[in-house]
């Protein structure tokens, strides 16, 4: 585990107060240990497979892939294993006193970073923490509104490289903006990717943020969104999980302000061998919060999903409404999923609700579309595709959507053509 | 000129058999009444031919011209030539009515074509094209389900047609417009059509040329139209006792065949 150590963490350039934070926490690392799946929030992951001494923190740059990404962004951020290689950002943007890109160059960065993370640690946070090369901001001013996506596009090389992207939010009272995060690795390199967001939504501001996990399937991912929204503001956070060997995300909401708001979604697609894990806890603390999650995932071949939820009340959070859905489809016999909500509710003045579900493609609609003359497998494929429409029409960056949605069509392809037409 | 022939049909739902035998012969531009009380085994009829998982057939042949259905999965059914307007239209949510009749085999494959098929099929029944952009049957009551049936049967231009109690859910209006759309596919496409019903009240726009009494798995009885007039009159006493023994579960019109 020497790679991960201080002496490693000390020689990543940065400003003195960063490269000081690196190293303690890395100190701070060696009181823990790796998770392993005796812990609830690790139960049915493959931790226990995970061997950290394999990987080295990423050293080098690779030339970022042109993937296209079909939206015409206020601000663009490209970054590669971790470190930012390049940053557009529009003028009128700019000028509005918006700040996208090296946490390391903005004023107020050391105030910024772990200013949400840091309530709710793990391992991986903290390695984040003590290996981040180069963390990337967006800053948005009191009372501005940036229409257009903020774009962040991260991109992981080398094999048995670990990558610890980090981007830190931050929206000043009464603005608003959406934010696009893309992660993507090179084909066939085993690279263990550890990113971490947060999210700091002042009181009246808007943040829409919608991450695209497309890795290859030989990359582990191990992510943490974590979100603190303030009085009257709103958060729409979604993920959509389609690549990965292993990929976990962890998603936060901490609802702290009067009448904070969050809208959680996720659709994911496993393949082959794939396992896809998602963790979610939605914290209300503050009084008359909303939150309303929906996660949907289709699994086919022989992959695995883990959902497990927690819905928590605080003593002073009256008038909570709160929601929770996760459903899954599974494509054939092999496929595998599981589903584990929770409540834990400590105000009476509460609505609660959650419901989950497992099971194959209803038999009911697929006849339906036969009777109307479509083939079993075309069938198939355009139920998958409506059962993930839910989440895909009510995303946040909606210029995103069209590539998102024919990227989730060639996977539906893809999966039910390697399956049996009549299972 | 096509025929629909059905012999000696015989199936089962969990081991129980409800169809012992149906005889049935319907050509192009035929209406034929196929009329019985509650679990009869009537939907399990329409079922059995459309293809629909979770029925046993023990026997018998159900035949388009030389196509034989039984044994084929229910979309290529549908390419030969058949459809089921069901009692109960499933709902599919999230998928477009036009991208499920784009990917029909029976119709075109251009998605424009189709859209403006269905626009002008919706006209002709009333149908408020503000549901042609609804997923599949999601959040239509039960009478816009019928008319929504009747309008994929417009585009999907059969050569014959299962009406599976298709008046059920339909307001007077809505009636006389859906059973007079059929009516006049008759003539215009020739598609031949099975009505199941128990009320005469489809016939007054769609009027049958024959009429069976189906009770206890089969047919017992085939006229003229009268026999629909007789029906309303008696009951369907005559053919099923003194009393007209039904199955506990039957006294529920909504009762799923396949969930006894």
């Amino acid at each position: 585990m020497s790679d991960f150590s201080p002496d490693s963490a000390r020689v990543i350039d940065g400003p003195d107060w960063m490269v000081r934070r690196r190293v303690a926490a890395a100190e701070a690392l060696a009181d823990f240990d790796l998770p392993t799946t005796a812990l609830e929030e690790w139960r049915y992951s493959p931790v226990d497979k995970l061997d950290l001494a394999r990987f080295s923190p990423a050293s080098g740059l690779a030339d970022p892939p042109m993937v296209p990404l079909h939206v015409e962004p206020a601000a663009i951020v490209r970054v590669v294993n971790g470190r930012i290689v390049t940053v557009e950002i529009d003028d009128d943007v700019a000028a509005a006193g918006v700040r996208v890109g090296a946490l390391a160059g903005h004023d107020r960065g050391v105030e910024l970073i772990g200013a949400v993370v840091d309530g709710a640690p793990d391992y991986f946070t903290r390695l984040n923490d003590a290996f981040a090369p180069d963390p990337v901001v967006v800053h948005i001013p009191c009372g501005v509104s940036i229409d257009r996506p903020i774009v962040i596009s991260n991109h992981a090389a080398g094999d048995a490289m670990a990558m610890f992207p980090r981007l830190v939010v931050r929206l000043e009272a009464g603005s608003s903006a959406t934010v696009l995060d893309r992660h993507t690795s090179d084909a066939g390199d085993e690279v263990l990717v550890c990113p971490v967001a947060e999210f700091d939504v002042d009181h009246e501001a808007r943040l829409g943020y919608l991450n695209i996990q497309q890795l290859s399937r030989s990359a582990w991912q191990i992510a943490s969104q974590v979100a603190r929204v303030g009085q009257e503001a709103t958060l729409t956070a979604a993920t959509a999980g389609l690549g990965g060997a292993y990929a976990r995300t962890r998603a936060d909401t901490r609802l702290v302000g009067r009448g904070a708001r969050g809208d959680l979604q996720a659709l994911y697609f496993g393949d082959g061998d794939q396992a896809l894990d998602f963790r979610t806890y939605q914290d209300h603390v503050g009084a008359d919060t909303i939150s309303n999650l929906l996660y949907k995932g289709v699994l086919g071949g022989r992959s695995r999903s883990i959902y497990s939820g927690l819905i928590k009340v605080r003593p002073g959070a009256h008038g909570t409404n709160a929601f929770q859905t996760n459903r899954n489809l599974k494509l054939g016999p092999d496929a595998w999923a599981e589903s584990v909500p929770n409540l834990e509710i400590e105000n009476n003045d509460v609505k609660c609700s959650h419901a989950s579900s497992v099971g194959p493609v209803d038999e009911d609609q697929r006849f339906y579309l036969e009777s109307r003359g479509v083939p079993t497998a075309e069938a198939e494929r355009l139920i998958v595709g409506g059962f993930l429409d839910e989440v895909l029409r009510t995303l946040p960056v909606p210029a995103a959507v069209p590539s998102l949605r024919s990227a989730v069509a060639a996977r539906i392809a893809e999966a039910t053509d390697s399956e049996p037409a009549d299972v | 000129m096509s025929e629909l022939v059905i012999e000696d049909l015989r199936a089962a739902v969990h081991g129980k058999v409800i169809l012992e035998g149906v005889d049935l012969v319907v050509r192009s531009g035929e209406v034929h009444a196929i009329m019985g009380p509650n679990g009869s085994g009537k939907s399990t009829l329409s079922h059995v031919i459309a293809g629909r998982p979770g029925y046993e057939v023990l026997g018998g042949s159900v035949r388009i011209d030389d196509i034989e259905l039984l044994g084929l999965p229910a979309w290529q059914r549908a390419e030969a030539g058949l459809f089921l307007a069901m009692q109960y239209p499933t709902e599919v949510p999230g998928v477009a009515m036009r991208d499920m009749l784009t990917a029909s085999r029976a119709t075109s494959s251009d998605p424009d074509e189709i859209y403006e098929l269905m626009q002008a099929e919706a006209g002709r029944i009333g149908f408020d094209e503000k549901f042609l952009e609804r997923p599949v049957n999601v959040d239509l009551s039960g009478g816009e389900k019928k008319r929504n049936e009747t309008l994929q049967l417009g585009v999907l231009k059969p050569k014959f047609a299962i009406l599976d109690e298709l008046d059920s859910g339909l307001d007077v209006d809505a009636l006389r417009m859906v059973s007079h759309r059929i009516e006049e596919e008759t003539s215009q496409s020739g598609v031949g059509v099975i009505a199941i019903t128990h009320y005469s009240r489809l016939f007054e726009q769609l009027h049958p040329d024959v009429v069976h009494i189906f009770a206890k798995g089969r047919i017992l009885e085939t006229g003229g139209p009268q026999l629909a007039d007789e029906l309303e009159e008696s009951g369907y006493e005559r053919w099923v006792g003194t009393h007209v023994s039904q199955p506990a579960m039957a006294s529920d019109p909504f009762a799923d065949p396949l969930e006894p």
